[in-house]
């Protein structure tokens, strides 16, 4: 077991260095930001001066090298447009993205597996169907339009929900949040079931899928035989096949939901990272890209190597396979 | 080929599908010929018609089945042509990434060693990132432009197709007919493209189907967020990046109609590929 966390943990090293590189020499081999940063009217001295300030001039391995060193002392470079720390920027709009994407994976979660349930155990009933036929839906709407449709018909025809921003945020442990106060809750309504629906799709089709084949293995059979509820059946032993592969897909899905973000967040006008980067690619403000992958490559590859060990852990067959 | 296409008619949804399918590619392939107006050419317009309701008449008496636009541009008109912006742009892309990816996992699966090695390795790295963010990140650093989407669309699907292929093939190398091939000296580029690809196929039809409508969905979406394809050739995503400006004040059909033609080729796309997986894939057939 130690041997193989040992090696995962190498692995993942291993990615985030190549991402470094790969992220680096994309990001700061092409485009000029100079054209954007200074005044058209500067001359070339000025330019020059300037391209100096930001370390610009010196060759490219040099200003990798200068990159990694700072990188690993949090120092990721200080953004071209708002001339403070690019890390800073990105950690200040952290929290509204993992608020918006921790709401939209319990929204999944927490009402995926209960429709999913229903959908498969009574696959022909008209619920059933309808069931389906919205995660068919949520898997073919483009995310964007639909977060258009829900503000048009939600704030423009209806005027329930507010379309854009966070609304007032109360302080939990020092780190502001929208969900404690009923204004922010209000904001957080449209952002999060945008940005839950693809998820919330996929849960139910695992779900329904796990369902219907645990109903005809023999140990619910058995169980039935027994004289047990169908609550417990259904909330026991049915549940308990379905809930694996749903934690499983929720933990790495959570990855691709805060990049995912950078739309709703765009729509919404949601203050997190992912506005941020869009923003910044807007007017090529490279260290707060460089400072947004960093952190994003970082906490994928930590979300991955959680879900790997966790399934070691839980299936002995994955470390054993590879022993082998 | 007679019983695949009964098969495929046996499910009525799907053949609707494949309808609302040929539909979207001939308005696309048509949209020059069949448009009320050219949305493009500046003399046309009329700022006077700007923001007609839908089924509304311009001032020159011609009628707007969808509506107009801010600057008086035929909704319908531009959605035709959105569509074929849209539409081209997936289908050149997954062509592309199809051709890319499936010579590399053919070319792993049939070297091995260090070829092998490199691909997955490359492939896992690629796929171990949400497509969203490793198109943003090319973008970013490329820029804009019909080539540049392109490349990024290759980079974010060739995985797929490569994992896909190499699997097929690691199954098909050690048949009967691939021993034959060999023992007959055959060069690897004919034992790949001619033996080895043909029973490939399959899982590779049904996996390009539903990636040309990912194509697409992506390639709106990076366009709806300003990155994708420049103003001066407007596909899908970036009408309804332009409508959303005038959602606000209830001009809705400028984003809702551009919606509705990306989602009825989305749709209909991956109704024609669920079918197709459930007829040409074998595990599902012995059911």
């Amino acid at each position: 077991m130690i041997s193989h966390i040992v090696r995962r943990v190498l692995q993942s090293f291993a990615v985030l260095a190549a991402m470094s590189v790969l992220v680096f020499a994309g990001v700061y081999a092409v485009g000029s930001p100079m054209d954007i940063l200074v005044n058209p009217q500067a001359d070339q001295n000025e330019i020059a001066r300037a391209t100096a300030a930001l370390g610009l001039d010196r060759p490219l391995p040099e200003q990798y090298f200068i990159f990694i060193g700072r990188a690993l002392t949090g120092d990721l470079g200080k953004s071209f447009a708002f001339n403070v720390p690019a890390i800073g920027l990105i950690l200040e709009r952290m929290p509204a993205t993992l608020e918006l994407a921790t709401a939209a994976m319990l929204i999944a979660v927490l009402l995926g597996i209960p429709l999913g349930l229903w959908a498969g155990l009574k696959p022909r009933s008209g619920a059933g169907k309808a069931i389906m036929a919205v995660s068919i839906l949520g898997f073919s709407l483009p995310t964007f339009w639909v977060g258009l449709m829900l503000i048009l018909v939600f704030s423009v025809w209806l005027g329930w929900l507010p379309t854009s921003g966070r609304g007032p945020t109360a302080n939990l442990l020092g780190v502001p949040v929208s969900f404690l106060t009923l204004e922010g809750l209000r904001h957080l309504v449209l952002p999060t079931a945008n940005l839950a629906l693809f998820n919330l799709s996929l849960v139910i089709r695992l779900t329904r899928s796990g369902t219907r084949e645990a109903i005809g293995q023999d140990y619910v059979r058995f169980a039935r035989a027994k004289g047990l509820t169908e609550t417990r059946v259904v909330g026991v032993h049915v549940l308990r096949n379905v809930l694996v592969p749903v934690v499983t897909v929720a933990g790495v899905e959570f990855g691709s939901v805060i990049a995912f973000a950078v739309v709703t967040e765009s729509i919404f006008a949601w203050p997190g990272m992912g506005k941020l980067l869009i923003d910044s690619i807007n007017v090529l403000d490279r260290p707060v890209i460089v400072a947004y992958l960093c952190i994003v490559v970082a906490l994928f590859v930590a979300i991955n190597l959680a879900v790997d060990l966790a399934y070691s852990w839980i299936d002995p067959r994955v470390r054993l396979g590879e022993a082998r | 080929m007679r019983r695949f296409a009964a098969e495929f008619a046996a499910s009525r949804i799907s053949l609707l599908g494949l309808a609302l399918f040929s539909l979207v590619l001939l308005a696309a392939a048509l949209a020059p010929w069949i448009s009320p107006q050219d949305p493009y050419d500046l003399a046309r317009l009329e700022l006077l018609d700007s923001r007609l309701p839908p089924l509304a008449r311009s001032a020159a008496g011609a009628i707007h089945w969808l509506g107009t636009d801010d600057q008086g541009r035929d909704m319908l008109s531009a959605i035709l042509y959105g569509l074929r912006t849209s539409v081209a742009v997936g289908l050149l892309a997954t062509t592309l990434a199809l051709a890319i990816g499936v010579s590399l996992g053919l070319a792993a699966a049939w070297f091995g060693g260090w070829l092998d090695a490199l691909v997955m390795r490359l492939a896992d790295l690629q796929l171990s990132f949400p497509s969203i963010l490793i198109a943003l990140v090319l973008l970013a650093v490329l820029g804009q432009g019909v080539d540049k989407i392109i490349v990024a669309l290759v980079a974010v699907q060739w995985a797929t197709y490569a994992r896909t292929a190499r699997a097929a093939a690691l199954v098909e190398r050690r048949k009967e007919y691939i021993d034959a091939a060999v023992a007959l000296a055959l060069s690897n580029a004919r034992i790949i493209f001619r033996h080895l690809l043909p029973n490939c196929l399959a899982p590779l039809i049904v996996l390009a189907t539903v990636q040309i409508a990912a194509a697409i969905t992506l390639e709106a979406t990076l366009s709806f967020l300003g990155l994708g394809l420049p103003i001066t050739q407007p596909s899908l995503g970036l009408l309804i990046s332009n409508g959303f400006n005038y959602l606000l004040s209830g001009h809705y059909w400028i984003s809702f109609f551009p919606g509705l033609a990306l989602l009825a080729a989305v749709v209909s796309i991956n109704l024609v590929a669920d079918r197709l997986r459930d007829i040409l894939d074998p595990h599902r057939r012995r059911r």
